[in-house]
């Protein structure tokens, strides 16, 4: 894989502020990019969804842990990187949260959430064990294909 | 934004305005405290009105969920009306439609009320 053209890297406190912090930073990479609002949104939630699956799952709120947010642009996509300092998961043990028997729990669907809203997810294992949820989303310019930049 | 919820009644029906965002934290507490204090004050038939809800993450599905079931729990009816256009694909995708009553307007959910 082709290193990234630019890539911006921020660490977050284990705190709630964090995930209105991650949101706010990629949605303003993701607009000086060139993505509408519709993705902007979409991006936003994605990238909330995956801080808040570090928070409290990931770092278990711990406040001596911290999460490790990353913004890669190149020519074609956005790759954005939520690393926690966790245990890792594998996104084989994710339970369906569309499944019948888990409609009603209260908990569950953030993964589902980050892959409806990215082109893709990868869950990896980040530098200390944790997990790196990598989820990327093509250039507007580059899903029309209409030659705009 | 922050969530915010004023309650009235019409009728038998408890209906909780809310504006702002469900998300983790103070939003979410706030939906579940506000149907909570409902369920225990004796009302039976809520209807959440998300037509200023303008953003709603995981955590606060997960609390539309259990303000759901607690409802449910007290052998009463929880039903949601005029929903955003992403509010209502967060529903949607989330296959939430099969658990929720959705309807549209005031009037019409208090009718759904009625019918049952």
């Amino acid at each position: 894989m082709a290193a990234p053209n630019q890539r911006m890297e921020v660490t977050l406190d284990t705190q709630l502020e964090s995930v209105d912090l991650a949101e706010n930073i990629v949605t303003r990479v993701a607009e000086a990019a060139g993505f509408g609002e519709d993705d902007l949104h979409k991006l936003g939630m994605a990238v909330r969804e995956g801080v808040i699956n570090a928070y409290n799952y990931g770092n278990c709120q711990d406040k001596r842990k911290k999460i490790h947010l990353a913004v890669e642009l190149d020519p074609e996509t956005m790759v954005v990187h939520v690393v926690d300092e966790g245990c890792g998961f594998e996104l084989s043990d994710v339970e369906d949260p569309l499944a019948e028997e888990n409609l009603l729990r209260t908990s569950g669907r953030g993964i589902f959430l980050m892959r409806a809203f990215m082109d893709d997810l990868a869950v990896r294992r980040g530098p200390t064990g944790g997990a790196d949820l990598v989820m990327s989303k093509k250039l507007p310019h580059r899903v029309s294909g209409n030659g705009k930049s | 934004m922050s969530l915010r919820g004023t309650c009235r009644e019409v009728g038998d029906v408890a209906i909780v305005d809310f504006s702002g965002r469900i998300t983790l934290g103070e939003g979410s507490a706030t939906l579940r405290t506000t149907v909570r204090e409902l369920v225990t004050a004796g009302h039976r038939k809520i209807l959440l009105n998300l037509g200023d809800v303008d953003y709603i993450d995981s955590s606060g599905i997960g609390e539309l969920v259990g303000a759901y079931t607690t409802v449910r729990g007290a052998s009463g009816e929880l039903k949601l009306m005029q929903l955003t256009k992403r509010v209502r694909d967060l529903i949607q995708i989330t296959r939430l439609f099969t658990v929720f009553d959705v309807q549209s307007d005031e009037s019409a959910a208090i009718s759904a009320f009625r019918t049952k």
